[in-house]
């Protein structure tokens, strides 16, 4: 992280809670530096986080308003806190488990009322912290502690999830590209009504040991090569589309 | 506490309300601005008559997409400044409970009101019961401690929603209006006074929010965009908020404090009514509408020169020992009729030596006051 960013952390905290090569650290920086580009005042903000390794990012380290919650629930406790306080420019940062399955709920009806809300979801597509169990969010035939000989269900798409509930802003990319997703958080801050910005991440403890990315480069690597332009995939095949996400914006100011 | 006047929320006067109304209106006089809930057979009425009420006095009323969400948005609420509530009934009570143990351990005032229901299961959503007090006392995981109220009547609806909220405030812990479906839809006389006592929160700015040296145990509590960058979490935290969730004397020190901080006051919260104690040799205890006939039945008893008494608990969590550990060594046999299978019945069997019979009605009915004259006086 530059050390022009270390101003928005406790100065307390003096430990990255991530494992090596995950990638909630690089999101953690891609945050704060949107935070500090649009030159946010900690002091009016709200974080809420739910339980999992994202739920990390903010609390302890944003040196502002946290709020660490149940597991689940943190689109929930933010819909009180800001509709009891418009003033709190109000940013849940959870993980894919807690955000779109225990917690899926409450996430399709805060974009339905269209709630004056940021929430970035860390998509590391398993659970990391409770050892590597299947989310839904796992591929097709990802290996993980619960599913040894491959997932057999579909994976969420999140973002089409989200629009369909009438989100007003909604976005994907990866933690491997890093400008547009920063412009993207950016966006996702200045909007009114709800934004939804997903962040594809990665969890080379959990999910690449187990499936065959044998260092933390090569699941960046993976995550580099599977994320194309909505533009790039209209070219490809549906057989070429096997194993690629499309990244960009999908939802702007309602359409 | 201090003195306010209710006049700018509800004219003073008497008023025919429901059991629900009142509360929806005990609610707004205490100063509740957020109201999340949803809704439940039979306690919707207080959400209906709040969400029309709320535009009177700016508050905010949110109707969620269950009670898991209804009271996670009342926490959030609250620590954003507000003092809020929801309302529910049995089934949305049990979804509630995970938040509940989050609200003890983040020292976070609400108020829920339960109007009981028969259950288990849905039950009989129409039918009246006092099935939830086991609930409210250990629903949620782990040790900690609450407060509830038992109100028999559509006075105390408006009064202990109000008497809840000042607890909740000044001990930083959730408190639960037990009401009854019998009560909730009742409707009957109140009055509504012209000033009430109000407790406020109470702020330190800089002082931590979840640690005290006093022996009251209960820190101030700032708000979200007062400049003092919180840290609130459900895990086990230091006097600042920052996890220790590896740290034994920490762990041990709150839960110890978030605790003893409700029983040290408990004289101060406990609230019982004493009818005919004095030489009784049948003390029937009661709570709740079963406490209304109970006491049309003593009173009956008395004319005819039964020497029986009643001793009503307007509150039953923290429990009344000491008292009924008192009136347990003068009483001969104490009687506890309930609508449930002796919920609380068993708890007075901890602080007593002498027979106390139960008597358990749950057939999603009142226990009628010729119920309690036949039973009691074959006890004579």
């Amino acid at each position: 992280m530059g050390r022009d960013l270390e101003k928005y952390l406790r100065p307390e905290v003096k430990s990255t809670p991530f494992c090596p090569g995950c990638g909630h650290g690089i999101l953690m920086n891609l945050i704060l530096r949107a935070i500090d580009d649009l030159q946010l005042r900690m002091d009016e903000m709200l974080f809420v986080s739910g339980i999992g390794c994202a739920a990390w990012i903010p609390s302890p380290n944003f040196n502002a308003d946290t709020l660490h919650t149940l597991h689940g629930r943190a689109v929930a406790f933010a819909t009180g806190a800001k509709m009891f306080n418009p003033k709190l420019k109000t940013m849940v940062i959870s993980g894919d488990g807690d955000l779109a399955s225990i917690g899926g709920n409450h996430l399709i009806h805060a974009a339905r009322r269209n709630i004056d809300l940021t929430v970035i979801c860390a998509n590391n597509m398993i659970y990391g912290m409770t050892g590597g169990q299947a989310a839904s969010t796992s591929p097709l035939g990802a290996l993980t502690s619960t599913t040894t000989e491959g997932n057999i269900y579909r994976p969420f798409d999140l973002c089409k999830l989200v629009i369909g509930a009438g989100a007003s802003y909604v976005a994907r990319y990866s933690v491997t590209q890093p400008v547009s997703l920063i412009e993207a958080i950016k966006k996702s801050l200045t909007i009114e009504g709800f934004a939804f910005v997903e962040v594809l991440s990665t969890c080379p403890t959990q999910f690449g040991r187990r499936n065959r990315y044998d260092s933390p480069t090569d699941m960046l690597t993976m995550l580099k090569e599977s994320c194309i332009s909505k533009q790039e995939a209209e070219k490809l095949s549906p057989e070429e589309m096997q194993g690629k996400v499309i990244t960009g914006e999908f939802s702007y100011g309602g359409t | 506490m201090t003195s306010r006047e209710i006049g700018g929320t509800l004219s003073p006067g008497f008023y025919y309300f429901s059991g629900n109304e009142a509360v929806a209106e005990g609610a707004i006089t205490a100063g509740c601005r957020y109201y999340a809930g949803y809704p439940i057979t039979p306690s919707s009425e207080i959400m209906e008559r709040i969400s029309i009420r709320f535009k009177d006095v700016d508050g905010v009323f949110m109707q969620m997409e269950d009670e898991i969400a209804s009271i996670c948005s009342v926490i959030g609420a609250v620590w954003a400044g507000a003092k809020a509530m929801t309302a529910t009934s049995g089934p949305g009570f049990s979804l509630m409970q995970e938040a509940i143990g989050y609200a003890t351990l983040t020292e976070t005032p609400l108020v829920i009101v339960d109007i009981q229901r028969a259950g288990p299961g849905t039950g009989q959503a129409t039918r009246v019961a006092s099935g939830d007090l086991m609930q409210a006392k250990w629903g949620s995981h782990g040790d900690y401690q609450t407060i509830s109220l038992c109100p028999w009547s559509v006075q105390e609806m408006y009064g202990q929603t109000i008497d809840a909220f000042n607890l909740a405030e000044r001990y930083r812990v959730p408190v639960f209006v037990m009401g009854e479906e019998a009560i909730g839809h009742l409707r009957e006389r109140m009055e509504a006074k012209p000033t009430v006592e109000i407790f406020d929160r109470a702020k330190k700015p800089g002082a931590p929010p979840f640690g005290t040296n006093q022996d009251d145990g209960v820190p101030p509590m700032p708000a979200f965009g007062e400049g003092e960058r919180l840290l609130v979490t459900g895990s086990t935290h230091n006097e600042f908020g920052i996890r220790k969730t590896d740290d034994a004397v920490v762990h041990a020190n709150l839960v110890t404090r978030i605790n003893n901080k409700i029983l040290k006051h408990r004289e101060s919260i406990i609230k019982t009514e004493p009818y005919y104690l004095d030489d009784a040799e049948i003390i029937v205890v009661a709570y709740g509408f079963t406490a209304r006939s109970s006491l049309f039945a003593v009173d009956r008893l008395r004319k005819e020169g039964k020497k029986v008494g009643l001793l009503r608990l307007k509150t039953i969590w923290p429990f009344a020992d000491r008292i009924i550990h008192q009136i347990g060594r003068v009483a001969k046999k104490m009687f506890v009729p309930e609508m449930n299978r002796g919920q609380v019945r068993g708890e007075i069997m901890k602080y007593v030596g002498c027979d106390v019979i139960p008597y358990n009605q749950t057939d999603g009915d009142i226990i009628h006051p010729h119920e309690i004259m036949k039973q009691v006086r074959s006890l004579l």
